[in-house]
């Protein structure tokens, strides 16, 4: 990064692209700097160096969502080979947690964004489809982290949970009705439907907003609460699951 | 009071009761005088009347039976129960024993007494508490609650004490012989929100989780900032409020932190040491849950023995091991622990509030004051509620989700006080705290107004602010998984990104959890099987072999689930012969035809229950033999210390693996399209076609398949041939109607060999009209309908031509050599078409779980070259083609 002012005005303009506070993204870029070495890309191999990453099961799928274009909003497929910082900030963006500020359209727009982040790490073919052999890659690596539980379980499970899936996603299925893969329109629906609920029974972060809606949505309460039963995210609490909170002092975490 | 009418049947128990009860010390004083004047006169007694023997356990054992026939009493009315929680009613009910007791007595001979109540009753409830706590939403909530728990309490203590002595020193209280360190005294007492209360609402009223989790939390955790407060204070008011020096404080504040600390670190060293006990247990089985009992205790008595936070250790201990000791313990021993646990802490809590009520009919601890019970009501209200907003505002600003001004009332308004209070006012020494009676009435009505009150009106509160409730949904897999997989994704983010949060700690523990904790603490087989996705997976395969089972005994007939088909892996080997079984399934089809068209109901029935009873055989043979085992009588050979070994487990083990095996195979062929093995797909293929060939060689087999299946063999035949389309609706309602009434004829002749082609042709060509029945499933009603070959009266199915369905040809056109079981199997066929879409739904709600017998349906296609075909033909494709 260049001279004093440029940095500053390039600071500026990643404030404005990610949302993240310019001291996060000083600090982020330190991180950064150490991360690739001072050089002014990361590559696949610089994430060896962080040595908490070592353990995670699902290492590879995560370092490959560092990479992937469509994460990156560079095209529809592919991987990148190494990317820069503006690259990294954008994908550290994904767990901005949501701004209070935001209306409620921002926040949903916010929530579909970090769903399809997960939703591109399932997908690995970048087809626009979780098929059966993709879930399974991803359960069998999840549950790698238990040395006991074999393949084959984790396969059974993928299974179970791919059917679970096409019945909440496609409901009551024709007799031989195929279903190929969650879509990520499957993926969000139930999302969706979440968030109509969420305007009966306000989530608990949203609730002053929940309530306003309250009373308008209630003649919808009966036919939504029926379905949300059956929502593959309901338990999920995209507030508390899909953020991380950035802090702006310095951390003692290292890598070597 | 209103409790008095829900109690209706059992108030008459209870007034029955209690004479006996205020009656018998007074029986036993006139009996022991004669009793002890004659006692050496008439030598050796027969029979002796020993009360004073018996006294104490006798009545301990008699409140706890009112107590419990009280709780009966009031779930008698619902209305009642669902309006006015249950303790508020056994406060109630307390003072009306109380007063019973008084009027018969005038001696106030139960009360709750601190020993009793700190060393009986409170832990049963704690250890509950600590040992089913979420530890994932405490332990992602600590910083929040340990928030509420400490600053809160202190502050409410400090306001509560000051506020109270200002207004005392206004002199609006009158005279009062009391001090600054009394109030503070008094104020650290009434501080403290109370777990047993607290619990005792919140739990009827279900908001969520969170919600819950921070008050219930803060309600546990403050103990230690009570004990230490009390404890100070007590010994500041002995010491005497001038000799109080700054070293005093200092001291105070260290031991603040030596009491919770302490009291946790021996709460997490009794766990470590039960979970390592539980681990060794195998041979034991039968005391295994008097483990978790005695240590858990032992570890709260140890923690009082060195004056450190009780509640803490207990807490804390059931916090820590409940992992472990769940994973080691059997199954039994678990709901053993369960059940006893809950037994004991729902006792207590009800003793305790009765317990509450009787304590307050006294008149000898009752000492007015008008202005100082009211603005401590007063007091502990807005403090509370300041204290909660104060608090939150600084929260928020850390907080990932932020609490709203809605559980802010909540929270302040769910601040309950309760027994512990009670309990520790009582302690106070009326020689060092002059105004003791005072203290003791203004505690009483501040719990009874809490409880009570805002007991009774918390709920209507929670649902007029529509907080958001907590509910109970079935576990998704997918949930658990996209869970982990956040839960991965989080700490990898903040493992790159170098912050040190909340994930990235959870996670390291959890490592190092499974390195080394799991290792040392659980048995080597439970490490296996500890997976939270594991066992939830495990947990739906079970309810799906349940309900599988279920919906067969429900339709009468579990005969879809022996279904012999080869791809089935579910199924046993059913080559043995079985007579009935033709019978039974046919009773089977038939019924579901009747649900189907209602028209000849008398007649079936009567049919119906004759064939039931013969099924019934079957099905209990099939139970007997192949499925699970009711569970067995335990042998009549009496050991104390084994109970016979259960086959239980094996049999869910075998449950679990059948099911599992049968979701995976249906899966895979059905819904998913995909073979993942070209290679099986192909063998799929050919056995397939094999079987087409082999179609007309009957079995005895029924076809039991769902709707679903026909239809896509007969539409597969359909696609291949290139039928004429002539719809004759007309014909076909007729037929409709006639051929269910051949069908009732039909079965009574079922066994016999009817190969005859007389009887045949017309079945089949009648058989069409079950497609008239298709119109109320409207998604598939037009295309097939467009699409049924020829008309159906006139063309018998020989009548097809032969190139309709290449595979199976030969069966068609040559009617009279079909061999004598496929009678049953052709009628039945169009059977299963009329079906109605109900039961169609039931069945195709979960089809792709069951074992779908896929090959065995070309036998069918004998007679299913009909116009009967509805699938939509892509179906078919779709499933022909691997992808």
């Amino acid at each position: 990064m260049g001279a004093a002012h440029s940095a500053s005005e390039e600071v500026r303009e990643l404030v404005g692209k990610t949302g993240f506070s310019s001291d996060q993204i000083e600090q982020l870029h330190r991180r950064f700097k150490q991360l690739s070495g001072d050089q002014p890309t990361i590559r696949k191999e610089n994430f060896n160096n962080v040595p908490d990453l070592e353990l995670n099961p699902i290492r590879s799928k995560i370092v490959r969502a560092f990479f992937d274009n469509r994460n990156l909003r560079k095209g529809s497929s592919g991987l990148a080979d190494e990317i820069n910082f503006e690259d990294f900030l954008t994908i550290m963006s994904y767990f901005r947690p949501i701004d209070t500020t935001m209306d409620e359209e921002q926040v949903q727009l916010c929530r579909k964004e970090k769903l399809r982040f997960l939703f591109h790490m399932y997908d690995s073919d970048s087809d626009g489809r979780i098929t059966l052999e993709e879930y399974r890659n991803v359960v069998e690596e999840l549950l790698s982290g238990n040395p006991h539980i074999e393949k084959e379980s984790a396969r059974s499970i993928a299974d179970g949970a791919m059917m679970e899936a096409a019945s909440v996603c496609v409901g009551q299925m024709e007799p031989d009705q195929v279903y190929e893969g969650i879509t990520f329109d499957d993926f969000l629906k139930p999302g969706d439907r979440l968030r109509e609920c969420c305007k009966c029974q306000p989530c608990t972060s949203h609730t002053s907003r929940g309530t306003s809606h309250a009373h308008r949505i209630q003649p919808f309460f009966d036919v939504w609460l029926p379905r949300a039963k059956e929502l593959i995210w309901q338990g999920i609490d995209i507030e508390t699951k899909m953020h991380v909170r950035f802090l702006n002092m310095e951390t003692i975490a290292l890598c070597h | 009071m209103s409790g008095r009418g829900a109690a209706g049947p059992g108030r008459g128990l209870l007034l029955a009761l209690l004479p006996a009860l205020c009656a018998l010390p007074r029986v036993r004083g006139v009996e022991e005088g004669p009793g002890s004047a004659h006692g050496h006169s008439q030598g050796f007694q027969v029979v002796t009347f020993e009360w004073l023997h018996v006294q104490d356990p006798y009545i301990i054992a008699l409140w706890i039976l009112v107590a419990s026939l009280a709780k009966i009493g009031f779930h008698l009315s619902h209305k009642v129960t669902s309006v006015v929680p249950e303790s508020a009613l056994l406060i109630v009910l307390g003072l009306v024993l109380g007063g019973i007791v008084w009027a018969a007595d005038h001696i106030a001979s139960f009360t709750l007494t601190p020993t009793v109540f700190f060393f009986y009753l409170l832990p049963p409830i704690v250890l509950d508490a600590g040992y089913f706590m979420p530890n994932r939403l405490f332990f992602g909530n600590l910083g929040t609650i340990l928030l509420y728990a400490v600053v809160g309490t202190v502050w409410n203590a400090a306001t509560t004490g000051l506020s109270l002595y200002g207004v005392f020193l206004s002199g609006l209280m009158g005279d009062l012989n009391v001090g600054l360190l009394d109030f503070l005294l008094f104020g650290s007492l009434i501080a403290a929100v109370d777990p047993v209360a607290v619990l005792a609402v919140f739990e009827e009223v279900h908001v969520n989780e969170v919600l819950f989790i921070i008050v219930f939390g803060e309600s546990l955790l403050n103990d230690a900032v009570t004990v230490v407060l009390y404890n100070v204070f007590e010994s500041f008011v002995t010491l005497g409020g001038d000799k109080v020096t700054g070293v005093d404080c200092v001291k105070g504040i260290v031991s603040f932190f030596v009491v919770s600390l302490g009291g946790t670190l021996v709460g997490v060293a009794f766990a470590f040491l039960l979970s390592l006990v539980t681990r060794f247990t195998k041979h034991v089985r039968i005391i295994e849950p008097g483990f978790v009992f005695v240590i858990s205790y032992l570890s709260y008595l140890t923690s009082e023995m060195l004056s450190l936070s009780a509640i803490l250790a207990i807490t804390f201990c059931g916090i820590c091991c409940q992992k472990y000791v769940k994973a080691n313990i059997s199954e039994q021993s678990a709901t053993t622990v369960r059940y006893t646990m809950k037994m004991l802490a729902s006792g207590a809590e009800t003793i305790i509030f009765m317990f509450l009520g009787i304590s307050a009919v006294n008149p000898l601890i009752w000492k007015w004051n008008t202005a100082f019970v009211l603005l401590t009501l007063v007091f502990i209200s807005v403090y509370r509620a300041v204290g909660v907003v104060l608090q939150t505002w600084v929260l928020n600003r850390y907080r990932m989700v932020q609490l709203e001004i809605i559980d802010q009332v909540v929270m302040s308004y769910g601040g309950l006080r309760g027994a512990v209070a009670f309990a520790l006012v009582v302690l106070l020494d009326e020689r060092k705290v002059k105004e003791r009676d005072l203290f003791v009435s203004t505690t009483i009505i501040v719990v009874f107004f809490t409880v009570i009150f805002q007991g009774l009106t918390i709920k209507p509160l929670v649902q007029w602010l529509k907080v958001k409730r907590s509910e109970h949904r079935e576990p998704k897999l997918n949930e658990k998984l996209h869970g982990r997989a956040f839960d991965h994704i989080l700490s990898a983010i903040e493992d790159i990104s170098g912050q040190i949060g909340h994930n990235y700690l959870r996670d390291k523990w959890s490592n190092f959890d499974r390195k080394f904790l799991s290792k040392i603490l659980m048995r080597q087989s439970a490490q296996k099987s500890r997976d939270r996705i594991l066992n939830v997976f495990h947990e739906l395969n079970l309810k799906d072999a349940i309900s599988y089972v279920a919906e067969g005994e429900r339709r009468g007939s579990l005969a879809f689930i022996r279904s012999p088909s080869t791809d089935n892996m579910v199924n046993v080997d059913f080559s043995t012969p079985r007579p009935s079984t033709v019978e039974a399934s046919v009773s089977y089809l038939l019924r579901e035809n009747v649900s189907a068209v209602c028209l000849d109901m008398q007649s079936l029935e009567q049919r119906r229950r004759s064939i039931r009873d013969t099924e019934d055989m079957v099905t209990h043979h099939t139970l007997q033999q192949y499925l699970y085992k009711p569970r067995q009588e335990y042998k009549h050979l009496y050991s104390r210390h084994e109970l016979t070994p259960n086959e239980d487990e094996k049999q869910d083990k075998e449950i679990f693996h059948r099911t599992m095996r049968k979701r995976l195979e249906s899966f895979k062929s059905a819904k998913l399209g995909i073979n993942p093995n070209k290679k099986a797909a192909k063998l799929y293929k050919r056995e397939r076609a094999q079987k087409r060939r082999n179609s007309s060689i009957p079995n005895g087999k029924l076809p039991l398949e769902s709707p679903m299946n026909n239809f896509t063999i007969k539409e597969k035949d359909l696609e291949l041939s290139d039928p004429e389309e002539a719809p004759d609706y007309g014909a076909e309602v007729g037929g409709g109607i006639e051929f269910l009434a051949n069908i009732t004829q039909d079965t009574t002749a079922t066994d016999s060999p009817s190969g005859d082609t007389g009887s045949d042709v017309p079945l089949t060509g009648r058989s069409s009209p079950p497609a008239a029945e298709k119109p109320p499933i409207p998604a598939r009603s037009p295309r097939p309908r467009a699409r049924s070959p020829a008309p159906p009266a006139d063309a018998p199915p020989a009548g097809a031509p032969p190139a309709d369905a290449p595979p199976a040809g030969a069966p068609p056109t040559a009617p009279p050599d079909r061999e004598p079981g496929a009678g049953p199997e052709r009628r039945g066929l169009p059977g299963a078409h009329a079906r109605s879409a109900a039961a169609r739904r039931v069945h195709s709600r979960r089809s792709f779980q069951r074992p779908r017998a896929r090959r065995r349906p070309a036998l069918l296609k004998l007679a299913s070259l009909q116009p009967s075909c509805h699938a939509p033909p892509h179906a078919l494709e779709q499933e022909e083609t691997p992808l």
